[in-house]
């Protein structure tokens, strides 16, 4: 078989007395979707950002296809994330440039990668505001006019743009009408089967985790406590939390 | 003879740790072999763990104790100890499971979601899609409702949907939960006719059928799953 894409072990973090991560191994393979679950305060966030080099752990490894995350300094760790990585954070606004239009919110990643060609850039972008169903004739306007919803999905396009091999999102779908959340679940479900993404997704929704992910990691107090198939763990789960969480999760 | 499908020595149990870890038992030292293109039924009371059972075989439960041997991918895998991607690949390839109940997706067409494990097999989109749109108008699912998401449709025909995206693969082994609970007289012939056409291509299939009728058409054999009765 195949080695994982990215592969971490014995992640440690501390926040004052608050354990943010204790012993936390991690593997994620091409293509698969692995959600972290977990309430508030679990260590699901910390988790997502010490992965994607954006928080350094107190000890620890991080593996990136052969290449060791934590020991590559500040620079590499951001020419990771302009190519090989994308990230969509849980408010659109950390992730999109509010003043810029649309299309030069996603023109602007592909510059990073080394796009150079005015045409084909803003042709890149109105397929992918198309991919993303927001109207191309809204290219030129800036984020803040848009809806939550709009804003969210243009954050996808962003980070799609460039076609990265694993993208970590951070509750997606949180603060957005449950409407919307389902359209962008829909959303992200087709362009991930359809890229072949790998995708770390933090939520704390059981339902998104049910129809998104391959494989479900469910922490508590910064320990991962069970881990499995996504089915089989909200089905059958071993461990009193899990079983607490799925249990608490009302029937539509 | 070779069996896709054997369990060996499957014991369950369910820890109720919001109960106050109340500890209940549904199956213990189960053994059964599923030849190719045999059809067994599970038979037993209601609450005998006939669900149980097939859930554990999918690996939608985990096993307490004992082995489920399935033929993947020119081998033999054990999924009580298979990881998440190696039941993921098995699910992909060999095995399929067709449940009560349709898990509806919003805003996802009716003919995409028998199309959606083809395409993950292997086949093109479109001849997935073909089949898909052939498996349906076989199981009188009408051509208007094709392109919609099932959410609105009826039990019976979300079940048909169901039916079709469980038979569209030709998965090797096949486990069947009530596939006629809600199907009518000339949709349950149709089922009929699908797994004998299954076990004709050497398809191993168990089944819960609590349809009497259906099932003495199709099963080969009858599997007793008893209830425990707990001795403590």
């Amino acid at each position: 078989m195949s080695l994982p894409l990215l592969s971490a072990r014995d992640l440690d973090l501390r926040f004052g007395r608050v354990v943010a991560l204790d012993r936390v191994a991690v593997d994620i393979w091409p293509g698969e979707v692995v959600a972290i679950v977990g309430e508030s305060g679990s260590g699901k966030t910390s988790l997502l950002r010490v992965l994607s080099g954006l928080m350094l752990p107190d000890s620890g490894r991080v593996l990136y296809d052969g290449q060791d995350v934590l020991g590559m300094g500040e620079a590499g760790r951001r020419r990771l994330m302009r190519t090989d990585w994308g990230f969509v954070h849980q408010n659109p606004r950390d992730g999109l440039r509010m003043a810029v239009s649309a299309g030069g919110n996603i023109g602007e990643r592909l510059m990073a990668t080394g796009a150079r060609h005015y045409g084909n850039i803003r042709g890149a972008a109105a397929d992918w505001l198309a991919r993303v169903e927001i109207d191309p004739a809204r290219m030129d306007d800036p984020p803040r006019n848009f809806s939550g919803g709009m804003q969210q999905r243009l954050q996808i396009a962003r980070t799609l743009v460039t076609h990265p091999r694993l993208v970590f999102m951070d509750e997606p779908t949180g603060g957005l009408d449950v409407s919307v959340q389902a359209k962008l679940l829909d959303l992200i479900r087709r362009l991930v089967a359809d890229l072949g993404l790998a995708v770390m997704i933090v939520t704390h929704d059981i339902a998104a985790a049910r129809l998104l992910a391959h494989r479900v990691l469910v922490m508590r107090e910064g320990v991962v406590v069970e881990e499995g198939i996504t089915d089989r763990v909200l089905d059958d789960p071993q461990h009193p939390y899990t079983q607490l969480l799925v249990a608490s999760v009302l029937a539509a | 003879m070779s069996f896709p499908l054997v369990a060996e020595g499957l014991s369950k149990h369910f820890t109720l740790h919001l109960q106050g870890g109340v500890h209940i038992p549904v199956l213990r030292d189960v053994t059964l072999r599923v030849a190719r293109g045999e059809c067994v039924a599970l038979a037993g009371p209601s609450g005998a763990g006939k669900s149980t059972l097939m859930r554990c075989l999918y690996g939608n439960y985990s096993t307490g104790s004992g082995r489920i041997l399935v033929t993947h991918a020119g081998g033999s895998i054990d999924l009580a100890l298979a990881d998440a991607r190696a039941l993921r690949a098995v699910r992909r390839e060999t095995m399929g499971y067709v449940s009560q109940f349709l898990r509806v997706i919003p805003r996802v067409s009716a003919a995409e979601i028998v199309a959606e494990p083809m395409i993950a097999g292997g086949r093109s989109r479109e001849a997935a899609e073909t089949r898909a749109i052939a498996l349906l108008h076989r199981l009188n699912l009408p051509a208007t409702l094709h392109g919609l998401p099932p959410a609105t449709f009826s039990g019976g025909e979300q079940q048909r949907v169901n039916l079709a995206r469980g038979f569209g693969p030709d998965y090797p082994v096949l486990l069947l939960d009530e596939p006629t609970a809600s199907l009518d007289a000339a949709n349950r012939a149709v089922v009929v006719s699908l797994i004998t056409e299954a076990k004709a291509r050497g398809a191993a299939i168990v089944g819960i059928f609590h349809d009497t009728e259906v099932r003495d058409q199709v099963a080969d054999r009858l599997f007793d799953v008893t209830p425990i009765q707990d001795a403590a």
